[in-house]
């Protein structure tokens, strides 16, 4: 690894001063961070860790009930305290393993949105907002494509507010070696329809399942999607998978997600 | 180079590190605990964990400069002072939960940390917990039996090795 140097600020304010400087990068939990720059895949001049800012930690409901995320807390700290919505709990619960989940935080999957990482299907099923230093930004604005997000330079995700949904559930297809998401899909069904966000499977990162959404706001059933998958056309193909292969996939994972959240 | 200060297995220790210097090199290198064990150093293998502030982490995955100020614990201060292996070291021997004990230094911290959750786990919740523990000499059905014998539960349903 390149060396860098290396600041913990205290608050938000000073952590995007600190953001400030050239080549400066946010980290949080590290645990994508930190083996990305042993592979020398990048030379930061400066880590900005937030694991210090005690005002983007913690877990709570606001006025309309919402679940707000500080966007440094943990995986393992969102599977104990997003108790209020089981289906986040339980995929907080579900990332990596108990040593990954003690350092990784929400903030930094988000700002990373790795393709296959699972928080990106929970925020965009759920119609989260996200909350910056700067600004609050639509789930449905936030997600650009793999690796790719709205955030600017030096932004940090400080909040997340997730509605909470009558129903819902999240069902992660593991790749064997990685453990990441080969194929995961969370579905959320609110009065007002419902909403199906896959991760894992397409070269574009997140996306909604859009005809998915149709057959189940109309019928929020498994037997709504019989013999239902994307095209398989912009599916990720790698040694793991086809893209034929991922896009059934994605058909039977959210057919197991509407059956578990019925 | 900038100090650090932790506190390690009770004592309080400082060294200087770079920015880039990880927890385990820290550990390793500048203190001399080598118990703890760098297997992959890509965080896959739970050779190196550790407890910071008493949960378990990867300390290949984490910078010393963030465990600045915070209380770690090692596989070196799992034992007491005169060699007496604690109960989930006396139960590793007992039921053979290790081979060639490459990673047995992170099997037993995570456990600690698994038995503190956890007191009574099945042996599918420590399947599930150790899942970020990789053992190379497959050991991994005796080390369930020695953890599921730490925490004094009743081992015969498991399988004869």
């Amino acid at each position: 690894m390149y060396n860098f140097e290396f600041e913990k600020p205290a608050s938000i304010a000073d952590a995007v001063a600190a953001l400030g400087d050239e080549d400066a990068q946010a980290l949080g939990g590290g645990q994508t961070l930190i083996p990305t720059l042993k592979q020398r895949l990048a030379s930061p001049s400066k880590l900005v860790s937030l694991t210090g800012i005690s005002e983007m930690q913690g877990i709570c409901m606001d006025d309309d009930g919402r679940v707000c995320i500080g966007g440094a807390s943990t995986h393992a700290a969102v599977a104990e305290g997003a108790s209020a919505y089981p289906a986040l709990a339980a995929l907080a619960g579900g990332i990596g393993d108990p040593a990954v989940r003690a350092r990784g935080t929400i903030g930094g999957s988000l700002a990373n949105n790795d393709p296959a990482a699972c928080y990106p299907a929970a925020v965009l099923a759920s119609g989260a907002t996200i909350f910056t230093n700067a600004r609050e930004i639509a789930a449905d604005d936030y997600f650009q494509g793999m690796f790719t997000t709205a955030l600017d330079e030096g932004e940090i995700v400080t909040e997340i507010k997730f509605p909470v949904p009558e129903a819902a559930n999240y069902q992660k297809f593991e790749q064997p070696a990685s453990r990441f998401a080969m194929v995961g899909v969370f579905v959320a069904k609110f009065a007002d329809g419902v909403r199906v966000a896959v991760t894992g499977a397409s070269e574009d990162g997140v996306f909604r399942w859009a005809e998915a959404e149709a057959a189940l706001s109309a019928n929020f059933s498994a037997d709504a999607l019989a013999d239902m998958a994307p095209a398989a056309d912009g599916m990720i193909a790698d040694l793991h998978g086809t893209s034929e292969y991922r896009a059934h996939l994605v058909g039977v994972m959210t057919r197991r997600a509407v059956a578990a959240a019925s | 180079m900038s100090q650090v200060k932790m506190t390690v297995n009770g004592k309080e220790m400082s060294g200087d590190v770079e920015g880039r210097t990880l927890l385990s090199q820290f550990l390793r290198d500048t203190l001399g605990l080598t118990g703890t064990h760098v297997g992959c150093d890509t965080s896959q293998c739970g050779a190196c964990v550790v407890h910071v502030d008493g949960q378990a982490v990867k300390s290949c995955a984490m910078l010393a400069m963030e465990a600045d100020g915070a209380e770690v614990a090692t596989i070196e201060g799992q034992a007491a002072p005169d060699g007496t292996l604690n109960t989930i070291q006396q139960a590793f021997q007992d039921h053979h939960g290790l081979q060639c004990g490459f990673c047995t230094p992170g099997m037993v911290m995570s456990t600690a940390a698994l038995l503190k959750e956890n007191p009574k786990p099945s042996e599918a919740e420590i399947r599930d917990y150790l899942e970020g523990n990789l053992c190379r000499c497959t050991g991994y059905h005796n080390i369930v039996k020695a953890i599921l014998a730490a925490s004094g539960q009743d081992v015969s349903a498991l399988a004869a090795e």
